[in-house]
C-alpha cells in the first residue's frame, strides 16, 4: 500500500474548479515532483492535502487514514510537514520561535532539543541567527528557517511548495542539497516545483499537472527526457 | 497639590482604560476584528458583581471572581455565536455584528435590571494612602486600578512571549494558516484570546464601578469606545501600548477636564487620536508590518 495516495480529488474555489480529479500515490522513501504551469493545481493539491482547503470530493488516504475529513492542526501530528510557497515564516518571531513552533504537537522535550541540534548542524545559519527576528533574515535563509520549521515536527513526509523560488542560483543549489540530504535520512518528499530541471533531477517519479488534471506521470528519468516535457517545462 | 490630585486621578482612570484597552487590542491582535462588544461585557461583570453582592449577599472578592467566569463563558459563547460564523466573511460585517452583539448586551441588561441606574458598592477593600501630611490622598480604589493593571500587564506579556499557548496566538495573530500547518488549533486559539479579554472586562468592570458607583446599560460603552481610542493611541495589538495609551487617555481626560473644559474634555480625547493617527497612524508602540514578497 501506497503511504499516500489520492484518488479523484476534486477542488473548488467558490465555483471555480481547481482540481478536476486527480489522483496519485506517494511511496514511503520516494520523492514525488509535482510539475506544472502557474494555475496548474499544484499548490490547490498539497493545500487540500495537509487540509487548508477543503476537498470537494475524492479523498486522500495517508497510511489508510482518511485526511480530507481530518482538520489540518491534527494532520502535523500525524508525520506531514507542509513548508509552503512564499515560505510562510512568522516574520515578527525570533528564529527559535519559529523552529519551536514547529514543534508544537510534540510532548517529548528530549527529542524536540535533539531535532533542534539536528536541524542546527543542518541548518548552521539558523544557529547563528537563532535569536534574530525571522523577518530580518535573507529569502534563502527564510526557506532554510521553513524547511528547518517543518523538520521540528518530526515529519514521516515533507511536503515542500516552491522552495526554490526567488532565491539566488547559489541558494537554489543549496535548497536541492539539502532536499536530497532530508531524503537520505529516510524522509519521504513531495516536491512542487517550477523549476522542473532541478525537480526532475532528484525527483523518483513525478506527475505532471495541466489545469487541474494530471496529463502525464512516469519516472523522472523518462520524464527529463520526454518530448513534451522538454519543451513545455524545461525550456529546450 | 490640586495638579497632583488631578493626575492621580488621571492615572486611576487610565489604569481602567489599560486594563480595557488590553481586551481590545489581545482580540484584535490574534482575530484581527475589533469587538465593539467588549465595552459592554464591561457592564455585564458589573452587574454579575452587584447582583451577587446584593441578593447572594456573597463577599466582594468571590462576586468579582463570579464575574470573571460569566465573562469568559460570555465572551466565548459571542465568539461562537456571532463571530466564529463570520470567520470567512469581510470585516466590515464582523464589524456590524460587533456592534449588534453590543445592543444585544445593553438591551438585555435593561430588560433584566431596568433603566433605573443602581448603585454599585466598592469591591476594594484596602486601606487609603495618605501624603504630605493630608494634602494627598490617594483613593483606595485608585491603588487597586494601578497595581491590577500593572499585574494584569505583566502577567499577560509573559503569557504571551513565555508560554506555548502565547506563542500559539502570536502565530495565529501573524499567520493563520502557516499556525495551522504548525499544528495550531486556530480555532481553540481565538476562543482562548476571547476568553481572556472578556476575563479582563470583569476585573475592570470591577475597577471601573468602584471608581465610578453608578451602574447602568450603558456603563460600558463610552469607556470601551475610550478605551478602543487608548488602544489605536498606543499602537493596536501591542500590550504595552495598550497600557501606555490608557494611561495617556486617562490623563489627557482628567487634566482636559480640570484645566480646559468638562464638557470639552472627550472631544480633547478624541482630537489626540486624530493628530496621533495623522503623525503616526501605527500608534505609539504600533509595528509596521513589513511585507516581504
Amino acid at each position: 500500500m501506497a503511504m499516500l495516495e489520492i484518488k479523484d480529488l476534486h477542488v473548488y474555489y467558490g465555483i471555480i474548479q481547481a482540481l478536476k480529479g486527480i489522483s496519485f500515490e506517494v511511496n514511503e522513501g520516494e520523492v514525488i515532483a509535482l510539475i506544472g504551469a502557474n494555475g496548474a493545481g499544484k499548490t490547490t493539491t498539497l493545500h487540500t492535502l495537509t487540509g487548508i482547503l477543503p476537498a470537494k470530493t475524492g479523498s486522500i488516504l495517508y497510511n489508510g487514514v482518511e485526511l480530507t475529513k481530518t482538520p489540518a492542526h491534527k494532520i502535523v501530528k500525524m508525520g506531514i510537514a507542509h513548508v509552503p510557497e512564499g515560505r510562510r515564516i512568522f516574520q515578527q518571531l525570533t528564529v527559535l520561535d519559529n523552529l519551536k513552533l514547529g514543534a508544537f504537537t510534540r510532548k517529548d522535550k528530549e527529542g524536540i532539543a535533539a531535532d533542534l541540534e539536528m536541524v542546527y548542524k543542518r541548518f548552521p545559519r539558523l544557529e547563528e541567527r537563532k535569536t534574530q527576528i525571522a523577518g530580518t533574515l535573507s529569502g534563502g535563509e527564510q526557506q532554510m528557517l521553513a524547511m528547518g520549521r517543518a523538520l521540528m515536527s518530526k515529519p514521516k513526509i515533507i511536503v515542500m511548495d516552491e522552495p526554490s523560488m526567488g532565491l539566488s542560483p547559489i541558494f537554489v543549489s543549496e535548497i536541492f542539497d539539502i532536499i536530497e540530504s532530508i531524503r537520505k535520512d529516510g524522509l519521504t518528499v513531495l516536491l512542487v516545483e517550477q523549476n522542473a530541471k532541478k525537480a526532475l533531477a532528484i525527483a523518483d517519479r513525478a506527475y505532471v499537472l495541466e489545469t487541474g488534471r494530471i496529463t502525464l506521470s512516469g519516472k523522472a528519468s523518462d520524464l527529463i527526457n520526454d518530448e513534451k516535457v522538454k519543451k513545455a517545462y524545461l525550456g529546450d | 497639590m490640586a495638579f497632583l490630585d488631578n493626575l492621580i486621578n488621571g492615572i486611576s482612570l487610565g489604569s481602567i482604560y489599560a486594563v480595557i484597552a488590553l481586551g481590545y487590542t489581545l482580540v484584535y491582535g490574534i482575530a484581527k476584528m475589533l469587538n465593539f462588544a467588549h465595552g459592554d461585557v464591561i457592564m455585564v461583570g458589573g452587574y454579575v458583581i452587584f447582583t451577587a453582592m446584593t441578593s447572594m449577599k456573597l463577599n466582594a472578592y468571590l462576586s468579582v471572581l463570579i464575574a470573571i467566569l460569566a465573562c469568559t463563558v460570555l465572551g466565548i459563547i459571542i465568539e461562537k455565536v456571532a463571530y466564529k460564523p463570520l470567520r470567512q466573511a469581510t470585516s466590515l460585517a464582523v464589524l456590524i455584528t460587533a456592534i449588534g452583539v453590543s445592543y444585544f448586551l445593553q438591551n438585555m441588561a435593561l430588560l433584566i435590571f431596568g433603566e433605573k441606574p443602581v448603585t454599585f458598592t466598592s469591591v476594594i477593600d484596602i486601606p487609603k494612602i495618605t501624603l504630605f501630611d493630608g494634602q494627598i490622598v490617594i483613593k483606595s480604589e485608585t491603588t487597586a486600578a494601578i497595581v491590577v493593571s500593572v499585574l494584569i500587564v505583566v502577567g499577560l506579556s509573559l503569557f504571551v512571549n513565555k508560554t506555548k499557548s502565547g506563542r500559539a496566538m502570536l502565530a495565529v495573530s501573524e499567520d493563520k494558516d502557516a499556525a495551522q500547518l504548525m499544528g495550531i488549533n486556530v480555532n481553540r486559539t481565538i476562543s482562548l484570546t476571547f476568553a481572556i479579554g472578556s476575563g479582563l472586562a470583569a476585573i475592570a468592570g470591577a475597577l471601573l464601578c468602584s471608581t465610578y458607583p453608578v451602574l447602568s446599560n450603558t456603563t460600558g460603552a463610552m469607556p470601551g469606545i475610550k478605551a478602543f481610542v487608548a488602544a489605536v493611541f498606543g499602537g493596536i495589538g501591542s500590550i504595552p501600548g495598550a497600557m501606555i495609551g490608557g494611561l495617556l487617555i486617562g490623563v489627557i481626560e482628567i487634566l482636559g477636564r480640570a484645566y480646559i473644559s468638562p464638557q470639552l474634555a472627550d472631544a480633547i480625547v478624541f482630537a489626540v487620536l486624530i493628530v496621533v493617527l495623522i503623525v503616526k497612524p501605527t500608534g505609539i508602540l504600533g509595528k509596521k508590518v513589513n511585507e516581504k514578497v
